[in-house]
């Protein structure tokens, strides 16, 4: 927040602004004190929202073309591949996009985990957070099923009738759900209707989470609150845009290469198959980003117990602020934290796997093991290291640590998570 | 800097993963050198119309193959037969039109803008010339199989006497390429089964490669346009990065912080 009071240069300019304060709103973002020291990991936020806005814009051109029928789904998604000019490309853009989009999103999400940006005074931030990823997770599994191909039907059907868990009402709700007595047509509308609703909703949430951003400012890799605007702070143009500008041409680089030479490589050959619900596929296995959830879904041998652990996992996310009892926000300062951090990366990643191959034997097992250290992180580990934990000195200021002067000015220069 | 490459590593990474996860599960399958695979990778045309004359001499009889039109053989990136090809190719087919102004359905040869004839009506049909098992449309299989181009490639010539102890069922056939090694579908190819009109020698491997490099063009028929214009796109991108780059370090260079 700038401390001057914005005026207009033009008597126009004056005059509106008086009336709708848009080039106040202007002037704010592109002053926006944002800390000096915010290395790439913080460049995902506007890489997100990129992604969002590339969703947004494909889904919208294939929504022209696409036909929510049945019987004419996958046609019609063939049709674009094939008679559409570059139909292809933006079907492909669409479809890569939406990996690239989680890929981006988990980083996101790791990073605030790393450097405690959850923390008070950004719990608000953090739960709109997760409720845009939660509807990210809805968007993308409703998306998946439009092409009617094998994987969606299957999958749709897998992931609806998780709601028969629930006692008593389970099947009205599933019948519900379908618009029948299985997935068919009208599950399919709905989906599509749903479909084109969520990015929007995820557009106004994101818009909240920024506007709730801009009321304490960033978080920083130090984890320090600091003054705003003051040597310590960079406004957010031209700094901030350009450092973001260009992370996210290298990310694009990365997208570019996923949509142009292996755009299938990221889905699943059973959904060129179209939908039959007479056959089912050898494997049903949701899209890689859903794979973690899914692991710890069928590592509970109880239905409804497993849909209840595989919900708890998301939400106890937005219980973080008040589980991580620790005052100190980075992790940089807090040697036992970082190593917990790594086990929690680690033990997601080979929750992902797990979640992909069959349950059963070893793999199964390796579920059930990760699974429970993945609530022990949340549950215990949390809480008590904020009373445990030893944490190192932590500096005044960001430009400290730079300038000299800080007890843990050793540490904090061998630290290249503060270098840039 | 160095910061910034660890997580473009690490992204690497992550996404090359599955590549390495998939080769580990898998059988083996026979190796070609696919001439539409890597960066510039291209369909070669020969193949392609050795694959479409392979496909509608012996697959055509029982696969059907709707999404493709008798257009898309002289469109570019194809097998790109002349028009003139095209059309009598089209009108070599039988097509079922209709209903005329007298209300009744009729035949006439076919046109360019026909969807590839079915051999079938239906899919009913289909399994019950077939002992129950329905011959997958070839239109998107090249996508829609697990090993992909090498699997098809690699099914066609996989078959073999069942080794002991496995009994087949009448009408099932062993394949060793084949998901649990049962096909419903006999060897189709022999030496010479068709003859080419370009002097190439029909073996059962030459077969298999253009039928398959056909089938990746109909599942892919913008495959080409999409290497070429992937590769403009990643140059520019990584030009315009570099810019950026620069342009960066010269805007965070009023500042004492490193970039």
């Amino acid at each position: 927040m700038s401390d001057h009071e914005y005026i207009p240069k033009s008597k126009f300019g004056k005059w509106f602004n008086d009336r709708l304060p848009l080039l106040s709103l202007a002037n704010h973002l592109t002053d926006y004190p944002t800390p000096k020291n915010l290395n790439y990991w913080w460049t995902f936020g506007g890489i997100l929202t990129f992604c969002l806005i590339t969703q947004i814009v494909t889904g919208l051109v294939l929504a022209m073309h696409y036909i929510a029928h049945a019987d004419m789904a996958f046609e019609s998604v063939e049709h674009i591949m094939r008679d559409v000019n570059y139909g292809w490309l933006i079907r492909y853009i669409h479809a890569n996009g939406a990996s690239m989009f989680f890929l981006a999103v988990y980083i996101h999400i790791f990073r605030s985990l790393f450097y405690g940006s959850y923390k008070s005074p950004r719990e608000i931030i953090w739960i709109i957070g997760i409720i845009i990823y939660l509807l990210m997770m809805a968007a993308a599994f409703m998306g998946y099923v439009l092409p009617w191909g094998q994987m969606s039907f299957w999958g749709a059907t897998v992931i609806t009738n998780l709601f028969s868990a629930i006692p008593l009402v389970g099947e009205g709700i599933v019948t519900w759900l379908w618009g029948g007595y299985s997935v068919d047509n009208p599950t399919l509308t709905r989906f599509f209707t749903l479909h084109y609703l969520i990015p929007f909703l995820i557009l106004g949430l994101v818009v909240l989470h920024i506007w709730a951003l801009h009321v304490p400012g960033n978080n920083n890799p130090v984890g320090i609150d600091i003054k705003k605007p003051s040597k310590d702070t960079v406004p957010f143009h031209p700094y901030i845009v350009i450092k973001d500008g260009f992370a996210l041409l290298m990310f694009l680089i990365v997208f570019a290469f996923f949509v142009f030479y292996t755009p299938n490589i990221l889905g699943h050959a059973d959904n060129y198959i179209e939908a039959d619900p007479l056959v089912t596929p050898a494997h049903i296995v949701p899209e890689w980003y859903l794979l973690p959830f899914y692991a710890i879904l069928r590592s509970v041998p109880d239905k409804l117990l497993g849909v209840i652990a595989m919900l708890s996992a998301i939400l106890i996310l937005a219980a973080l602020p008040w589980l991580d009892t620790s005052k100190i926000r980075s992790a940089v300062f807090r040697p036992l934290y970082k190593q917990f951090y790594w086990i929690l990366v680690a033990d997601v990643l080979i929750l992902g796997y797990v979640g992909a191959m069959p349950a059963e034997g070893l793999y199964l097992l390796i579920a059930r093991v990760a699974t429970a250290y993945y609530f022990l992180h949340f549950l215990v580990v949390l809480p008590v290291l904020g009373f445990k934990e030893k944490t190192l000195p932590v500096p005044l200021s960001i430009t400290e640590p730079i300038l000299g002067g800080s007890p843990n000015l050793v540490a904090a220069k061998n630290d290249e998570r503060l270098k840039e | 800097m160095k910061f910034f490459f660890k997580i473009f590593l690490f992204i690497t990474i992550f996404f090359l993963s599955p590549y390495t996860l998939n080769a580990a599960e898998k059988v083996e399958y026979l190796k070609t050198d696919w001439s539409f695979k890597g960066l510039f990778g291209k369909f070669d045309r020969g193949a392609l119309q050795r694959g479409y004359q392979v496909y509608t001499e012996v697959c055509s009889s029982c696969h059907s193959m709707k999404y493709l039109s008798y257009r898309n053989l002289s469109q570019k990136g194809g097998p790109e037969f002349t028009e003139e090809q095209a059309k009598a190719i089209a009108a070599s087919f039988e097509v079922k039109d209709g209903p005329n102004a007298d209300g009744e359905m009729f035949t006439r040869p076919g046109k360019l803008s026909d969807k590839f004839v079915m051999p079938y009506d239906n899919v009913k049909a289909a399994q019950a010339a077939n002992g129950g098992a329905y011959p997958p449309d070839m239109s998107v299989l090249a996508k829609a199989r697990g090993g992909g181009v090498d699997y098809i490639y690699s099914l066609l010539q996989g078959y073999e006497e069942p080794p002991a102890g496995v009994t087949l069922d009448d009408g099932v056939y062993y394949n060793k390429y084949m998901y649990g090694n049962k096909i419903k579908m006999s060897n189709q190819l022999s030496d010479g089964l068709v003859e080419y009109g370009d002097g190439t020698n029909a073996t059962v491997e030459q077969m298999s490669k253009d039928v398959t490099t056909f089938l990746m063009w109909a599942a892919e028929p913008h495959l080409e346009s999409r290497h070429q214009m992937g590769f403009k796109a990643i140059v520019y991108l990584i030009i315009l990065t570099i810019l950026v780059y620069f342009s960066m370090k010269r805007i965070w260079s009023r500042i004492k912080t490193e970039v």
